[in-house]
């Protein structure tokens, strides 16, 4: 579903992203993990569109990036570590204007909308102001706004920053629940088990490349943090 | 490809233009000053060679501006960015010049130094549309970002400039005298070219001009690849 | 990727992202009509954007001494000045609000021509300044009883905002991402937008003063020709400001 192959990027003179290489097939929910500045937003922010490539190739089911970009978006959703709302609109208001911009025809729409704020647990909220709601309620409002167009992959950008302990748990419930319709993830993380649990496949960010890839299932949760110390370990020598 | 044949010296073809540049430079100053002939104005009146000059150097500099600018954000590619940069900053000392050598003359001809009139006005804004440019620069971090911009801003200030020159011509009350082509009715301090020598030294003032802004631009070019150069060897220590 | 695969994946799919992509005029509207929305909800932007244009009004009478016959010939430049320097409170205010919590990025994730957000931009920015050019015209009528309710005023005022509109939105839309951005967007704005501003006060003079029409028709058509060159470059360059 995601193809990437021999990608760099480059802030000015300065190389975040080193040839890197990543293939995930369509259903996979793939956990992408390394230390702060390996290049983890750098990576999402290419894969969403919204920045453009040095050097490489990336294909997402089958368009072209940076060519195919409007293709490219209609089939992704992206929830960032900031909610991507309006304060000063509903949740319903805030889904319904998204959802005129990802032109969902107009009979569709308010079902639609109703829809994903049930799936979220916000239905009874709907009509309040965004303004009032919990850090929690906005990212879960998030990841309504990033399916709401029924898009075939997910991205997810550190998800899980600002959110307390229950916050936390509902949200795993809710993307557990989210990677079952088949949706082919990308998800930021520093939280290794969590990562683990909840993905299908681990990849590890070090150097600007993937230094790691396996299917979850095969790894250990215990030996998990000596690995992950273990790929990015060379990466923080220098 | 850069401009750079060698990093330490700069090319023969640069170092010939540089000393045209001087030469010419002296020569036509010193023509202003004593080959052409005094008019009725006096000796101020030889201000004009490098005034009209000055503005000419000022105005292609901030042309290859405007070109560079649109080729950075066709191409992407860094030296026209660096080629836009150098040529605005260029453009500013010579029109920074040509509006200071303005108010000399003014002083004693229409016995003030400055005038809103709307010739000295567009001037003026023109000079600060292309400060503005350069605040623009120093306030962004990320280059990417800064030459995108800056090649953005290029082309508005530009077009905007070109706009309110032509709404100064559309104006029939301006007091500034034009010296090439027929002044207007109400022009103060108008003057002829009525001798060969003065045209002589008009044009060659202009030629100078031309070339001298040509000449500060290629070396502006130089310096700031230059700088790059460090940075690359900077970043490249740093990161082994 | 090699030669025989790429070919493949563009035959299959070429005609495909054209359909996928939300037509240009339901996303300029759609983004428009959530300004809207929003103003019409919190009134935070208007609010602020009409007090100063009436605390500036009252201001300048005060400085200028505004008698029966300064009045005619200096009440355009009063308006215009105003009207620029509440756009620009509205100006920084309305893309602050879309860059800070990271919208921007959330309208730049959607399949949308990015000229229609820029235009949806545009036009709920064009239609606070116009509320504003309303307000002072009624205010000035009621405070100088200097009538400014005449036709060709009126054209000259939607063609003098939507040119500042035009070039405001774009250039905002780069000071949001410079240091200082408040103190930016007045330093890149106002010597571009002189021709507008310029053009707009004289025509908006020589009509309030009852100048023949021969005399001022230019200004107007100075004008036009400024609104069509800026909506144009901006429509090229704004792609330039949000891609990285």
């Amino acid at each position: 579903m995601i193809e990437v192959r021999g990608l760099v990027k480059a802030f000015g003179l300065l190389p975040v992203l080193r040839g890197l290489n990543l293939s995930v097939e369509r259903g996979a929910f793939v956990a992408l993990l390394g230390p702060n500045g390996s290049g983890k937003t750098t990576l999402m922010r290419i894969l969403a569109a919204l920045s453009k490539p040095t050097a490489g190739t990336v294909t997402i089911g089958g368009w072209r990036l940076p060519e195919e970009a409007a293709a490219v978006r209609a089939q992704l959703g992206v929830v960032a570590h900031q909610p991507l709302l309006y304060d000063g609109l509903t949740a319903r208001e805030n889904l319904e204007f998204y959802a005129r911009l990802y032109s969902l025809s107009r009979e569709n729409r308010a079902a639609r909308v109703d829809e994903v704020l049930a799936r979220v647990g916000l239905a009874a909220r709907a009509d309040d102001l965004v303004r009032t709601f919990s850090r929690g309620m906005q990212q879960r409002l998030a990841i309504a706004r990033a399916i709401l167009h029924r898009p075939h992959v997910l991205l997810f950008d550190e998800p899980y920053t600002g959110l307390d302990q229950d916050a936390a748990a509902m949200l795993d419930a809710l993307l557990g629940d989210i990677a079952r319709d088949g949706h082919t993830i990308v998800m930021t993380s520093h939280d290794l088990f969590r990562a683990r649990a909840l993905s299908t496949h681990v990849a590890i960010l070090s150097r600007g490349q993937i230094g790691y890839y396996e299917r979850s299932a095969a790894i250990q949760p215990q030996e998990l943090p000596a690995l992950y110390a273990e790929v990015t370990g060379a990466a923080s020598v220098r | 490809m850069t401009l750079v044949d060698s990093p330490a010296r700069p090319s023969r073809l640069l170092t010939g233009m540089t000393i045209l540049a001087v030469v010419m430079f002296v020569a036509a100053t010193l023509m202003a000053l004593f080959y052409a002939p005094t008019d009725q104005q006096g000796h101020v009146q030889r201000i004009f060679y490098m005034h009209l000059g000055a503005f000419m150097g000022g105005a292609l500099a901030f042309l290859i501006g405007a070109v560079a600018s649109a080729l950075y954000l066709a191409r992407r590619q860094k030296r026209w960015d660096t080629l836009a940069l150098s040529a605005i900053e260029i453009g500013l000392v010579l029109s920074g010049f040509n509006i200071v050598s303005g108010a000399v003359w003014a002083r004693p001809i229409w016995n003030t130094w400055w005038t809103w009139d709307p010739r000295l006005t567009s001037a003026a804004v023109m000079w600060l549309t292309y400060a503005a440019y350069m605040m623009l620069r120093n306030g962004i971090e990320d280059p990417d970002r800064r030459a995108r911009f800056g090649g953005v801003y290029g082309i508005v200030a530009f077009t905007s400039v070109i706009f309110t020159t032509v709404i100064t011509r559309v104006r029939p009350d301006t007091i500034h005298p034009v010296v090439v082509g027929p002044s207007p009715q109400n022009a103060q301090g108008s003057f002829e070219i009525n001798s060969s020598a003065m045209t002589v030294t008009l044009v060659f003032n202009i030629v100078t001009y031309v070339i001298l802004a040509l000449t500060l631009i290629w070396h502006r070019v130089r310096l700031e690849e230059l700088a790059e150069r460090v940075q690359q060897i900077k970043v490249r220590m740093f990161s082994r | 990727m090699t030669m025989t695969e790429t070919a493949q994946s563009t035959s299959q799919q070429t005609a495909a992202p054209r359909a996928l992509k939300t037509p240009f005029w339901r996303a300029m509207i759609a983004l428009a009509a959530k300004d809207l929305r929003i103003e019409v909800r919190g009134r935070e932007l208007i609010n602020a954007m009409l007090l100063f244009a009436a605390l500036s009004v009252l201001i300048f009478s005060f400085a200028l001494e505004l008698d029966r016959t300064a009045r005619e010939t200096s009440i355009a430049g009063v308006l215009w000045v105003t009207v620029v320097f509440a756009g620009m409170l509205g100006l920084g205010r309305s893309l602050a609000a879309e860059k800070d919590r990271g919208n921007l990025d959330a309208l730049l994730l959607a399949p949308v021509d990015r000229a229609a957000l820029f235009f949806g931009k545009m036009l709920s920015n064009l239609l606070f300044m116009l509320v504003v050019a309303l307000l002072l015209v009624v205010l000035s009528t009621v405070l100088f009883n200097v009538s400014l309710f005449k036709p060709w005023l009126g054209l000259v005022i939607v063609l003098g905002t939507v040119g500042f509109a035009t070039v405001g939105t774009l250039l905002s839309s780069m000071a949001v991402h410079t240091r200082a951005r408040e103190t930016m967007l007045p330093i890149l704005l106002l010597p571009v937008s002189l021709p507008i501003i310029l053009s707009a006060v004289r025509a908006s003079t020589a009509i309030l003063t009852g100048a023949p029409q021969e005399d001022w028709i230019a200004w107007p058509q100075l004008l036009f020709a400024a609104d069509l060159i800026l909506l144009a470059l901006a429509y090229v360059l704004f792609d330039f400001v949000v891609e990285e």
